[in-house]
């Protein structure tokens, strides 16, 4: 799916599909070669790279955050906690460590929507939203929100009521940004699970909003 | 370092496009590139700060014709051929062609999540007091550093208002030029959009930036 891809990685630009009937591309080779040596020399042990890559495929992802925002809608406390801590109160639902060392939660008002951007490289919650989807690491991205971030919206099909004002926050240290976006109407004495479909990862970038009852059931979440 | 990757503000790279959460990767070789600069960060061979100065070191047209985990590969590349742990030609031969030293730490199957679950904290205890209050007016100070920084271009030379104080972290620039930790205070800086691009923004814009009292000067 080319466009799920960012810029230059179509792999035509990389001039593959010529390495001695190979049909790697030049940077396919490299990572390949770049593995094996690094094996060979003894520095990285493949069973640990396996597990990496399994850990961030499987197990951690934006299903971590969404529990944490239905449980901050659903019980004050909570809420009360992630304002004040949130590193400790993200850390209670055992979602911890790598790029979620130090964790902020903004949440989202009537009076202010707001949006999460690293401009200088990648920097995002990983205990809670696992790992950045390609967009968030892209220029197009990186380069907008921080000056039209109603441009962007757009460009994620979301419009803001007239009255709410924008605020981005830029992630230029080790602290991590959490959104915790509005709750939808009609989701009076919802239970936590059911509430969590309703939380998409990017309403906790604040690139969208939560669904409402009737786009989850039409999205089958 | 005024390199590509200070992106916030440019023009002209188009839309955004959105995706689904799966797949999390979108090319086999992604998940390798991935893992092995985790596993390689675990070495202890070099910091975070150092490897984010790899990746934007990259010159500038290579770095925005590249994708993330493209930028990431190059990094590595950088990391290892400066501590002499790979050679560019190894890479090229597809083989090691020699016996380098051994690295400091190899992490193991089993301590993947311990190290995961561990992470890198940076806050560490202060050996000074904050120099700024919240509420204080500050001016963002105006710098063009060729090392390591983390004030982005957009908000140099801007005013804004201390709104958190966040703790003492350990200092990006000193960290990745290998001068030590040093570790000062972190504040979150508020800025109004309209300050910083004029009246081509919204009004109802406003920007918060995580700024190191380095960065900063009293107003």
């Amino acid at each position: 799916m080319a466009h799920d891809h960012g810029p230059g990685q179509d792999g035509e630009s990389h001039a593959g599909h010529s390495h001695e009937g190979s049909h790697l591309s030049e940077t396919e080779l490299r990572v390949r070669a770049l593995e094996s040596i690094l094996i060979e020399k003894g520095y990285v042990d493949p069973q640990a790279l396996d597990r990496f890559i399994e850990t961030y495929e499987t197990k951690v992802g934006p299903h971590n955050g969404a529990h944490v925002v239905a449980k901050a809608w659903r019980e004050p406390d909570f809420r009360d906690w992630l304002r004040r801590d949130a590193t400790a109160a993200i850390h209670a639902l055992g979602y911890i460590g790598r790029q979620g060392e130090h964790m902020v939660a903004v949440e989202n008002t009537p009076e202010q929507h707001n949006m999460i951007v690293c401009t200088l490289c990648s920097c995002y919650p990983w205990p809670v939203l696992g790992l950045p989807p390609v967009w968030y690491k892209s220029a197009p991205y990186r380069a907008k929100v921080v000056r039209d971030p109603h441009g962007v919206l757009a460009d994620f099909g979301v419009t803001l009521p007239e009255k709410t004002r924008i605020r981005v926050w830029d992630s230029t240290a080790e602290v991590r940004y959490l959104v915790v976006p509005m709750r939808p109407a009609g989701t009076e004495g919802w239970s936590e699970q059911e509430l969590a479909r309703l939380v998409t990862r990017d309403s906790m970038i604040g690139t969208g909003l939560a669904l409402s009852p009737q786009q989850a059931a039409e999205t089958g979440r | 370092m005024n390199g590509a990757q200070d992106l916030g503000g440019m023009m002209g790279f188009g839309p955004i496009t959105p995706e689904p959460v799966k797949p999390v990767f979108h090319a086999p070789w992604e998940k390798r590139a991935f893992a092995i600069t985790l596993a390689m960060g675990a070495t202890g061979e070099w910091n975070i700060d150092m490897s984010r100065f790899a990746r934007e070191s990259m010159p500038p047209e290579r770095y925005l014709a590249s994708s993330y985990y493209e930028i990431w590969l190059a990094g590595l590349e950088t990391l290892l051929a400066e501590r002499d742990l790979v050679r560019p030609e190894e890479i090229a031969a597809g083989h090691s062609l020699r016996q380098s030293r051994p690295v400091k730490r190899v992490l193991a199957a089993d301590q993947v999540d311990a190290a995961l679950a561990k992470g890198g904290p940076v806050d560490r205890p202060a050996s000074a007091p904050a120099r700024f209050s919240i509420g204080d007016k500050v001016r963002a100070k105006i710098m063009h550093p060729e090392g390591h920084t983390r004030i982005p271009r957009y908000c140099r030379g801007q005013t804004g208002i201390i709104e958190t104080i966040h703790g003492c972290h350990v200092f990006p620039d000193d960290s990745a030029a290998g001068r030590g930790e040093n570790p000062t205070w972190l504040y979150g800086v508020a800025f109004d959009g309209r300050a910083i691009w004029g009246a081509d923004a919204a009004e109802d814009l406003s920007l918060r930036i995580d700024l190191w009292e380095p960065y900063l000067d009293p107003l």
